[in-house]
């Protein structure tokens, strides 16, 4: 059995992608690997399911490390469209930016972009933790049930919009909020958890007291008959 | 779904490699649409030799030699033929003095356009314009960048769209680029669903149509509204206002190159910038083989937001009153040594 200490090196440039994501879904796949050469490739890491560390040297494309359960990935590149998308537990760390939709839909896990996340990120997210080290796009945290989602930089237009029960701490400015999502107070109980959150995504740094929270005014998710007329 | 790439060279000892760079670019676009191919190349030297005009034709149903001798006739001047798989490219000379009549690439653009559908009344004109070509076909992008020869092509710029149709048949009419304007080319990665509406309204105002798809409604739209004195940005707004719809578009001329996604931006697009190069793409893997790509400044499109480069500001700054810029000279030097 590997060890800690041994990685296992999978260079996308001579080995199939399918090769590389079936080793990594092996029953006794174990300790330290890294995944070379991916040059944007779709789905590299995805559906893991073991407490493993996977570090992905250069830029991904789409869903990378999707559905992850377990294992701590870092990506030390870009990610594309969806990345920790639907992740259930574990960490994903991109060191770059991120497209579109990042930790969509995702349960559970911590995924911490160092850069930018553009458009939609968090969008329907149930229950991940998301820390954004740069600015959101548009509409991130759209329909959001659960989890928490911090942004150091700024917040794009929409943010929140039909919001749930996830809570969104942003040190920036928000270019507008979606519908049914307001500004909160901070309690000493959200002081705390973002401190755990900062703290756990590298950040120790930054004062809690900066940031604002944001989460749903609860006024669209039960039907009112006074709005029947609009149905 | 649809790719799309584009990639404008800022360094001149690039251009003989445009046609190298471009076919990999496309090739690794063709999860993204494998029914039709096609590319606009800007500046190759044996496809649209220079001082002279190119009218990008298809489906003529004459050969090259068949072609060169009806238009040459109709025009009282020689033309020549040259063939790229199944797209013929008819030039004709500019006339040398500017006070000419012949001289205006455009004028004389639209006189050979008019002389090529005299010969071939059936014939599709893919682009037409001064160091434009636009190759067309239906089949698989590899197969299709290999028939048109692109590997070897050299140039300043080119743009290559890999369809998936969704809005009209899989036809050459079908395939992107769309080349409307003189010299100008748009590619698009989306669809519009109220195409049939604003195709009506032009159509009463006098625009044709080559074909049924809802791309070249918008880029007949754009060129309708360059041709009255918009500017690209201006253009793309009053198209942001009246499509309904998703895009990512690359509209391009000789000179230049602009990139614009809609408000929604669900359609994908990456932009890298390097001092030798600017390039766009549907997906990063597309510009993973470009020289200096680890180095190059990567970053996504804004929503409703017109990222454009011009070849004319960058070599005005270097230009020296000589009303020709260096890069051009050099250009023109390189062409002739090749």
């Amino acid at each position: 059995m590997s060890t800690v200490t041994d990685t296992r090196t999978f260079n996308l440039a001579d080995t199939p992608l399918r090769e590389v994501n079936r080793a990594l879904h092996q029953d006794d796949v174990a300790g330290s690997i890294a995944i070379s050469n991916p040059r944007g490739a779709h789905s590299v890491a995805a559906g893991v399911n073991a407490p493993v560390e996977i570090t992905i040297e250069g830029h991904v494309g789409y869903y990378a490390a999707g559905m992850n359960q377990q294992a701590s990935i870092t990506i030390a590149g870009n990610a594309g469209v969806g990345v920790a998308e639907n992740m259930m537990s574990g960490r994903v760390h991109v060191r770059g930016n991120a497209s579109q939709s990042a930790g969509a839909t995702a349960h559970g896990g911590l995924l911490v972009i160092d850069g930018d996340a553009a458009a939609r990120c968090g969008i329907s997210m149930k229950g991940v933790d998301i820390v954004v080290g740069g600015s959101i796009g548009h509409m991130s945290a759209f329909m959001a049930q659960a989890g928490r989602l911090v942004v150091r930089g700024d917040a794009g237009d929409a943010l929140g919009d039909s919001i749930y029960e996830a809570r969104l701490y942003v040190k920036g400015q928000v270019a507008s909020l979606g519908a049914d999502c307001v500004a909160k107070e901070m309690r000493q109980e959200h002081h705390d958890e973002l401190r755990e959150l900062l703290d756990a995504a590298g950040y120790p740094e930054d004062d809690t007291s900066d940031y604002t929270r944001y989460g749903s005014a609860r006024q669209l998710y039960h039907f009112k008959t006074d709005n029947l007329s609009a149905y | 779904m649809c790719g799309i790439v584009g990639l404008h060279l800022r360094n001149p000892e690039l251009y003989p490699r445009l046609g190298e760079l471009l076919t990999s670019m496309l090739c690794e676009m063709e999860e993204r649409g494998a029914d039709s191919a096609g590319v606009a190349v800007y500046g190759d030297p044996v496809w649209s030799p220079p001082g002279t005009v190119t009218v990008s034709v298809l489906e003529s149903g004459l050969s090259a030699e068949q072609l060169a001798a009806a238009v040459g006739d109709t025009l009282g001047t020689a033309v020549t033929v040259e063939e790229a798989d199944q797209t013929q490219l008819v030039s004709m000379p500019l006339a040398e003095h500017s006070d000419d009549d012949g001289a205006d690439p455009a004028t004389a653009a639209e006189t050979l356009k008019k002389a090529v559908l005299q010969a071939a009344p059936g014939a599709l004109i893919s682009g037409f314009g001064q160091d434009l070509a636009v190759l067309k076909g239906v089949g698989h992008p590899r197969a299709l960048a290999e028939a048109y020869g692109l590997r070897q092509a050299q140039g300043w710029q080119g743009v290559g769209h890999t369809r998936m149709a969704t809005e009209s048949a899989v036809t050459p009419g079908g395939c992107h680029p769309y080349a409307v304007g003189e010299g100008q080319c748009m590619v698009h990665n989306g669809s519009f669903s109220n195409h049939a509406t604003i195709r009506r309204e032009l159509t009463r105002r006098g625009v044709e149509f080559d074909s049924e798809n809802d791309t070249e409604v918008g880029a007949r739209f754009i060129a309708e509204k360059m041709a009255s004195g918009a500017g690209v940005k201006e253009a793309v707004d009053a198209l942001a206002q009246a499509f309904d719809g998703f895009y990512t578009l690359l509209v391009s001329n000789r000179d230049s190159f602009a990139v614009v996604r809609d408000a929604i931006a669900c359609k994908p697009a990456v932009i890298a910038e390097t001092e030798d190069w600017v390039a766009m793409a549907s997906e990063y893997r597309a510009l993973a083989d470009l020289p200096g790509i680890e180095n190059a400044r990567l970053y996504e499109p804004e929503p409703n937001h017109i990222y454009a480069w011009s070849r004319n500001a960058e070599s005005r700054n270097e230009a020296s009153g000589s009303g020709q810029s260096p890069a051009r000279a050099a250009r023109q030097r390189e062409m002739s040594d090749a």
